[in-house]
C-alpha cells in the first residue's frame, strides 16, 4: 500500500507572532524550535508576523531583530529545517533576504497579494541561485479566481519556485473553494501545490482536508492554532486527522502534541478562538493580521470594530494596508458625532 | 505690454506612460514647449500619440538629441536606471539640463515643496520616487519640527494597474531610494519604506501614511506645518489631500494624504504617476524662470 505524504510546514514560530503583537521572546522561539524539532516537523518558519523586515509601525514593531530569532532557532533545529517569509515591499534582498540565507535559513518562501506574483521574481531568482529550497506563495487567496490564481503561480514556477502555496490570510475561504481553486493549480502546475488556512470561519481543519483531496501536497498548520486572527490550521489536529485518512506526515504525534502543550503553556497570552472580531474578519473577508489592530483603533475612537472591518472589505484592503484602520476610524467617528473629533 | 516670454525648450526621452503624460503636461505648460518626443519604436503607443499632436517625434534614442544638440535646453528622462546612467556623460557634454524620472540616483535630490531653489543649481536633477515625491514634504516638516524624531516610515498604497514591469521588477531599489531619501530630507536616523500593490477594480487611488515614532510630539505646530506644506504641494500637484491629519495613535504619530492623478494621459488613479511628474515640471518651470531672467 502506498501512502500518500504531505509536507508539513509550520509558521507557529512566525504566523504565531501576530498573536502576541510580534513579541515573541528568545526563550520562547527556542523553547518552541526544540519541541517542534523532537517532533520531526519537517519545516520551522520563523520571524515577525508578516516576516523578514515588516518589523514596522505599520503592522507593528517586532521585539526581537529578525536576524536573532533566525540565529536562536538555527542553534537548536538539527532535523527541522529552517523557513522564512519574505513579502517584496515589506523587505529587500540586500538588507533582509541576503542576510537571512547567510544566517543559515534553508527554506524561503516569497509571497504577493494574490494578483502580485510579478514582484516577486528577484527574490525568488535570488535564494534560488543560493541553493536553497525556495516557494512561491500567494497571500489573501479568496480575493482572486481559480484562472487568476493559475496564471500568477505559473509566474512563480517561472521564476523558479519550487512550489507555491496559497494563503487563506483572511480565513474566508469555504471547503468548495479551496477544492476548486487547489484542483485548478494541481491540474495544470508541474511543481507542489500547498495550502496554508486560517480558522476565523471555523473552517481551518476542513479547508486543509479538502486542499490535499484536491491534491496539495504541501499543508500548513501551527501548535495550537497559534496564528493571526482566530489562528492557522490546529497543527497537532491536521497530524491527527491527516493519518486518520491515510495520509503520512512522518510527525511524531505524541511529541506533537507535547510540543502544543508547551504552546499552551508559555507562548499564548490567551487561548486562540473565533472572537467575534476574527468572525467578522473572516466574513468580510479581511487580513487576520489586522484584528488586534482593529480592536484597539475601535476602542480609541469608540466606533463599532464590525462597521471598520466590512468597510475595510468593501474597499478591498490587502495585507500591509493596516494604516486605513486608523482613516476609517477617524472617518466613522466624526460621521457618529460630527462635532467632536478625536 | 512686454513681449512673449520664450519658452524653454525641451525634449523628451522614453515614450512610455511616464513620457507620455509628462508631454501633456508640457502642452499645458506655459513656459515649457516639448521641442522633441525620443522613443525606440515609431510603433510605441507613446510615440503615435505624441505624433497625433503634431510633435516631432524621434525613434533613435540618445542619437535623436546627439543629431541635432540644438533641439532643446533641458532634458526629461523616462528611460530606465541603466539607460539614463548612459545618458548622462552624453548629455552633460552637450549642456544640457537633465531632470531625471529614473533612480539613477545621480543628480541633487528634489522635491519641489522643500528644496527648488537649491536644485537649481545643478545640471542633473532626481525626481527621487512616487512615495519619496508624496511623502517628503510631510516627513520634512516633522523633522524640522522634531529634528529628535529618532524614525519615520513612509507607506504608499497604489492601484496594482498603475504599477507598471520596471516598478514590479524594481521594488528593492524603489524602498532603498525613497528610504534614503526620507532619511536625508528627514535628518532622522532611521527610515523605513513600504510599498503596497492594490489590485481592487474599481482602481484605488494613490495613498501614503508617513509614520514617526517621537517623544512628546507637538501635535499643534505639526497639524499648522502639515497643513501650510500640503497646500504648498496643490499648488504643482491638484490631486494632492490630506485625509488624515497629524494623529497619535497606538504610540505613533500618523498622517494620510491621498494622491489623485490629472487624468492627463494616464487614469485619475494613477496618482502615483501623475505626482513625480507634477515634480518634475515644477522642477522645469523654475528652470525656465530663470533662464527667462537670464534673457
Amino acid at each position: 500500500m502506498t501512502i500518500m505524504k504531505i509536507l508539513i510546514s509550520d509558521p507557529t514560530l512566525r504566523d504565531g507572532n501576530h498573536a502576541v503583537k510580534h513579541q515573541l521572546t528568545l526563550e520562547q522561539v527556542t523553547a518552541y524550535a526544540v519541541a517542534a524539532n523532537a517532533a520531526g516537523v519537517p519545516i520551522v518558519e520563523v520571524g515577525h508576523g508578516n516576516g523578514l523586515g515588516a518589523s514596522s509601525l505599520q503592522v507593528g514593531l517586532s521585539l526581537l531583530e529578525d536576524h536573532a530569532m533566525l540565529k536562536a532557532a538555527r542553534e537548536v533545529l538539527t532535523t527541522s529545517k529552517l523557513g522564512i517569509f519574505m513579502i517584496p515591499g515589506f523587505a529587500t534582498i540586500n538588507k533582509d533576504l541576503r542576510p537571512a540565507l547567510d544566517l543559515g535559513a534553508d527554506v524561503v518562501r516569497i509571497a504577493s497579494h494574490c494578483t502580485e506574483a510579478d514582484t516577486t521574481q528577484r527574490h525568488i531568482g535570488f535564494a534560488r541561485e543560493r541553493g536553497k529550497e525556495v516557494y512561491g506563495v500567494l497571500m489573501m487567496s479568496h480575493m482572486a479566481q481559480g484562472d487568476v490564481l493559475l496564471q500568477e503561480c505559473r509566474k512563480m514556477e517561472s521564476y523558479g519556485a519550487e512550489g507555491v502555496i496559497l494563503m487563506d490570510s483572511a480565513g474566508a475561504s469555504l471547503p468548495s473553494e479551496v477544492t476548486e481553486k487547489v484542483k485548478i493549480l494541481v491540474d495544470h502546475l508541474a511543481i507542489a501545490v500547498g495550502y496554508h488556512a486560517h480558522n476565523n470561519l471555523g473552517l481551518a481543519v476542513a479547508n486543509s482536508i479538502a486542499a490535499a483531496q484536491a491534491g496539495a501536497v504541501i499543508l500548513d498548520g501551527t501548535a495550537c492554532g497559534f496564528g493571526a486572527g482566530a489562528g492557522n490550521t490546529q497543527l497537532e489536529v491536521l497530524v491527527a486527522v491527516l493519518e486518520k485518512s491515510g495520509l503520512s506526515t512522518g510527525i511524531d504525534l505524541y511529541k506533537m502534541l507535547d510540543a502544543a502543550d508547551l504552546v499552551r503553556k508559555k507562548l499564548l497570552e490567551s487561548a486562540i478562538s473565533i472572537s467575534s472580531t476574527s468572525l467578522v474578519s473572516g466574513l468580510a473577508g479581511v487580513f487576520s493580521g489586522f484584528a488586534k489592530h482593529v480592536e484597539r483603533v475601535a476602542g480609541e475612537y469608540n466606533v463599532d470594530f464590525r462597521d471598520i472591518l466590512f468597510e475595510l472589505g468593501r474597499r478591498k484592503a490587502v495585507a500591509g494596508q493596516e494604516d486605513m484602520i486608523v482613516e476609517i476610524a477617524d472617518a466613522l467617528a466624526k460621521k457618529n458625532s460630527p462635532r467632536s473629533s478625536k | 505690454m512686454s513681449l512673449p516670454v520664450p519658452k524653454l525648450k525641451v525634449a523628451i526621452i522614453g515614450s512610455g506612460n511616464i513620457g507620455t503624460d509628462l508631454l501633456m503636461k508640457c502642452l499645458r505648460s506655459a513656459s515649457l514647449e516639448c521641442m522633441m518626443f525620443i522613443g525606440r519604436s515609431f510603433t510605441s503607443p507613446g510615440i503615435v500619440k505624441a505624433s497625433g499632436l503634431g510633435i516631432r517625434i524621434s525613434d533613435r534614442s540618445i542619437d535623436a538629441i546627439i543629431n541635432d544638440p540644438a533641439s532643446c535646453d533641458l532634458v526629461f528622462d523616462c528611460t530606465s536606471a541603466a539607460d539614463a546612467r548612459r545618458h548622462w556623460p552624453i548629455l552633460k557634454e552637450l549642456g544640457k539640463t537633465v531632470v531625471d524620472l529614473t533612480p539613477a540616483k545621480i543628480g541633487v535630490m528634489c522635491v519641489p515643496a522643500v528644496n527648488l531653489q537649491e536644485c537649481l543649481g545643478s545640471q542633473n536633477v532626481n525626481m527621487i520616487t512616487c512615495g519619496g515625491q508624496a511623502s517628503i514634504p510631510l516627513a520634512h516638516q516633522i523633522g524640522l519640527i522634531h529634528p529628535d524624531a529618532e524614525y519615520i516610515e513612509v507607506v504608499s498604497s497604489i492601484a496594482s494597474r498603475s504599477a507598471g514591469p520596471a516598478t514590479r521588477l524594481n521594488i528593492d531599489e524603489y524602498l532603498e531610494t525613497t528610504e534614503g531619501a526620507v532619511k536625508s530630507f528627514a535628518k532622522c536616523k532611521n527610515a523605513k519604506a513600504i510599498l503596497i500593490l492594490n489590485p481592487a477594480t474599481p482602481c484605488v487611488d494613490m495613498q501614503t501614511t508617513i509614520f514617526a515614532k517621537i517623544d512628546n510630539p507637538d501635535m499643534e505646530k505639526l497639524t499648522l506645518a502639515v497643513k501650510k506644506v500640503v497646500e504648498k504641494v496643490r499648488n504643482y500637484v491638484p490631486g494632492y489631500q490630506l485625509i488624515l491629519p497629524p494623529t497619535q495613535e497606538g504610540g505613533r504619530v500618523m498622517i494620510t494624504v491621498k494622491v489623485q492623478g490629472r487624468g492627463d494621459y494616464l487614469p485619475m488613479f494613477a496618482g502615483n504617476l501623475d505626482i513625480i511628474n507634477c515634480a518634475a515640471i515644477a522642477a522645469a518651470e523654475a528652470f525656465a524662470k530663470i533662464r527667462q531672467k537670464q534673457a
